[in-house]
């Protein structure tokens, strides 16, 4: 039963869960399209794991309702556990089990066919290059061997949906693009995957992505949207002592954020439009605030990316939360 | 319950086990450790304490009693002394645990009927107090009164010598043995399962088995099934060893043996699972197995005996699986008796083992909250 292109997998709303006074995820609402690759993106304890653990049906939530692939949850969570796959955060296979031997666990627990069962390790084999790796023991690999058997596990029943939290946090570069490349091969082939993730990077992957904040959910839409709606500028100051130019451009009014970037700074400040300095005004300024300093700087405008979108939006939340205290 | 499901979690078990050499160590060395140190080295009954003898009196009466009392084998001569105050000497420097002490007087005492002779003990060890107990009841002869240490007690008592059925040369090997199986089952088969369901939360792969069609009762037979199986070897184990080393009967039929060890397994093996659901770390689970424990040694009958605990103490040793195991076994292997004259703690066991399973699936919960 794969969902057709167009229809929802999951949807959500008014989700919320708190662990004693922790409110850990906050109100959201959710719509994740099937046949998508949906990115969670936030820091760390922002409410990333705890959201998909509702979803799948290990926690239960303190308020809101669930739909996964039509089903409710968390009271139809045993129906929904044949459907779909799920890749934990930390190793969750069996160390001092080989490769092949966690595989025919998997496979006999998920009830794959049991005509079908060798054939379809053999091609997980296959497709996720364990060739040589068959009889080595989980324990022993490499992070990047690691995640690759936990996604080869997560999908060996060829669920439709499938959940991965934090997939690449302890994975080389190379590994993840390679990772990333499974799975879009898999939503090809007609799966939902929402990914959680704190690396913009990956994000920037997504079809689509929610930004979470302190259990909030504090944007959503694809990569493109969110960089389009960006409520503010971005540009790059070249200057010769970065670290004495950033703390004098943080005082400048209207600035939100500066980070170092090698041997430039990328400042984003808030939004152009009344009462605000113009782009070059604002160029402008910050030069002369840093040459007022002794500082030769040259600024100019940049595109923004889903990093800026980042700081802009969980600013914003924090400065609502300053106003509301 | 799926059977393929089942399969896949024994054979998992079984696989981690086979590449677990502490375990399977554990498996070995515990039962091998245990009965050799319980059978060789820890002797309820006494034998060779060292004795300090004076015989003041030296008549030929005297002598034989000496005599008597010497070949009990309970005591062995270290030391000869002139008086009993160099006896009481003796014994406070800790050389000798039992001094025996005959006055001069002794042909009189004998004809009147006052004690004829004294035995002095190194009361600060109780074991060795029960042996002098037993070596004051040597018999004189036929008409001789009593030569208890209180002189006021009845002279009939003393001429009933202790005379055990079943272990007449009273070696603890015959009791302990059987025993024993029990309480390495106990040891060892809670433990097993204590850890078994923490450990995979500790390692994170409950989250995984939580988020698949597995349901708790293929969770928790399936852990408990190759549990069994060792348990079984375990018996085997202890049940050879006892007959070559100890040469310890089994009077019963072997079958029973094993009918009786496997429901102590079973049972202890649920009690363990129902840990396993309530501890939040393996460490947290080996002390509540420690809770199960002692209790069972100390009161089961295996090292004291049932009659003579006050009440309270045996209800809840009706509690423990132990007792119940140690009646059987000692029934089948000892008396000769068949499990169904014993069906009472056949029962007791069957029960435990149907509420603990019960409550361990009951608790576990597919839910991370």
């Amino acid at each position: 039963m794969k969902l057709a292109e167009g229809e929802v997998a999951i949807r959500a709303s008014g989700l919320t869960r708190r662990f004693g006074k922790l409110v850990a995820v906050d109100h959201v609402d959710l719509q994740v399209p099937a046949r998508h690759v949906y990115g969670f993106l936030g820091p760390n304890g922002s409410g990333k794991s705890t959201t998909i653990r509702m979803l799948c049906g290990l926690l239960t939530p303190s308020e809101g309702e669930i739909e996964v692939l039509g089903l409710k949850i968390p009271a139809e969570a045993e129906a929904l556990r044949r459907h779909i796959g799920y890749m934990t955060q930390k190793f969750s296979l069996f160390e001092d089990l080989s490769v092949r031997e966690n595989l025919e666990f998997l496979a006999a627990i998920q009830g794959v066919p049991r005509q079908r069962t060798r054939s379809r390790i053999d091609e997980l084999i296959e497709q996720y290059r364990f060739g040589d790796l068959q009889k080595q023991l989980a324990g022993t690999m490499s992070g990047g061997q690691k995640q690759r058997l936990a996604l080869a596990c997560a999908v060996i029943h060829e669920p439709e949906l499938l959940f991965l939290d934090e997939p690449t946090s302890a994975v080389d570069p190379e590994s993840r693009r390679d990772f990333w490349e499974k799975l879009f091969e898999l939503a090809d082939a007609g799966t939902t995957l929402l990914v959680s993730t704190h690396l913009m990077d990956e994000a920037e992957r997504c079809h689509r992505l929610a930004i979470l904040d302190h259990g909030v959910l504090v944007a959503d839409g694809t990569p493109q949207e969110l960089t389009a709606r960006l409520e503010g500028r971005t540009f790059i100051v070249e200057a010769v002592d970065p670290r004495r130019a950033q703390r004098l451009i943080v005082d400048v009014p209207g600035v939100l954020s500066v980070a170092q970037i090698g041997n430039s700074l990328r400042v984003l400040t808030s939004a152009g439009g009344e009462g605000m300095p113009a782009t070059t005004d604002m160029c402008r300024h910050i030069d002369d605030t840093l040459a007022s300093a002794g500082q030769q700087a040259h600024t100019h405008p940049t595109p923004a990316n889903l990093e800026d979108v980042f700081v802009a939006v969980t600013r914003h939340v924090a400065k609502q939360a300053e106003r509301a205290a | 319950m799926n059977g393929r499901r089942l399969w896949a979690i024994v054979l998992k078990e079984l696989r981690q086990l086979g590449r677990d050499r502490i375990t399977l160590a554990m498996v070995l060395g515990i039962p091998i450790m245990q009965l050799v140190l319980f059978g060789y080295a820890i002797n309820l009954n006494l034998r060779g304490l060292d004795a300090g003898i004076v015989d003041q009196a030296n008549t030929a009466g005297s002598r034989a009693l000496v005599m008597d009392m010497l070949a009990t084998d309970v005591v062995s001569p270290v030391r000869t002394a002139n008086t009993p105050e160099q006896l009481m000497a003796m014994i406070r420097r800790g050389d000798i645990s039992i001094g025996i002490a005959v006055p001069p007087d002794f042909e009189r005492r004998r004809i009147d009927g006052r004690p004829v002779a004294e035995v002095l003990v190194d009361g600060s060890d109780t074991t060795v107090q029960s042996a002098a107990a037993q070596l004051a009841q040597t018999p004189l002869d036929s008409s001789a009164p009593d030569l208890r240490a209180p002189p006021t007690s009845t002279p009939a008592t003393s001429r009933i010598s202790v005379v055990s059925f079943y272990n007449p040369q009273r070696v603890s090997a015959i009791n302990i043995v059987p025993g024993l199986i029990g309480v390495i089952m106990t040891m060892t088969m809670v433990l097993f399962t204590a850890i078994a369901i923490v450990r995979e939360r500790e390692r994170g792969n409950m989250e995984l088995l939580i988020a698949t069609p597995l349901t708790s009762t293929e969770l928790m037979v399936g852990k408990v099934l190759p549990y069994v199986v060792i348990g079984l070897v375990q018996t085997t184990v202890i049940l050879g060893l006892g007959i070559t080393l100890f040469a310890v009967p089994i009077r019963g039929s072997v079958f029973d043996v094993y009918l009786a060890a496997g429901l102590l397994i079973l049972a202890n093996l649920s009690l363990g699972l129902l840990i396993s659901t309530r501890a939040q770390s393996q460490f947290q689970a080996m002390q509540m197995t420690f809770f199960v424990f002692l209790p069972s040694i100390l009161l089961s009958g295996f090292m004291f005996p049932f009659a003579g605990m006050p009440k309270a103490a045996q209800w809840l040793a009706e509690i423990l699986p132990l007792t119940h195991f140690l009646r059987l076994i000692r029934g089948v292997m000892l008396r000769g008796a068949g499990l169904w004259e014993m069906w009472h703690d056949v029962l007791a066991l069957v029960v435990f083992v149907v509420v603990m399973m019960g409550a361990a699936i009951l608790r576990f919960r597919k839910r991370l909250d």
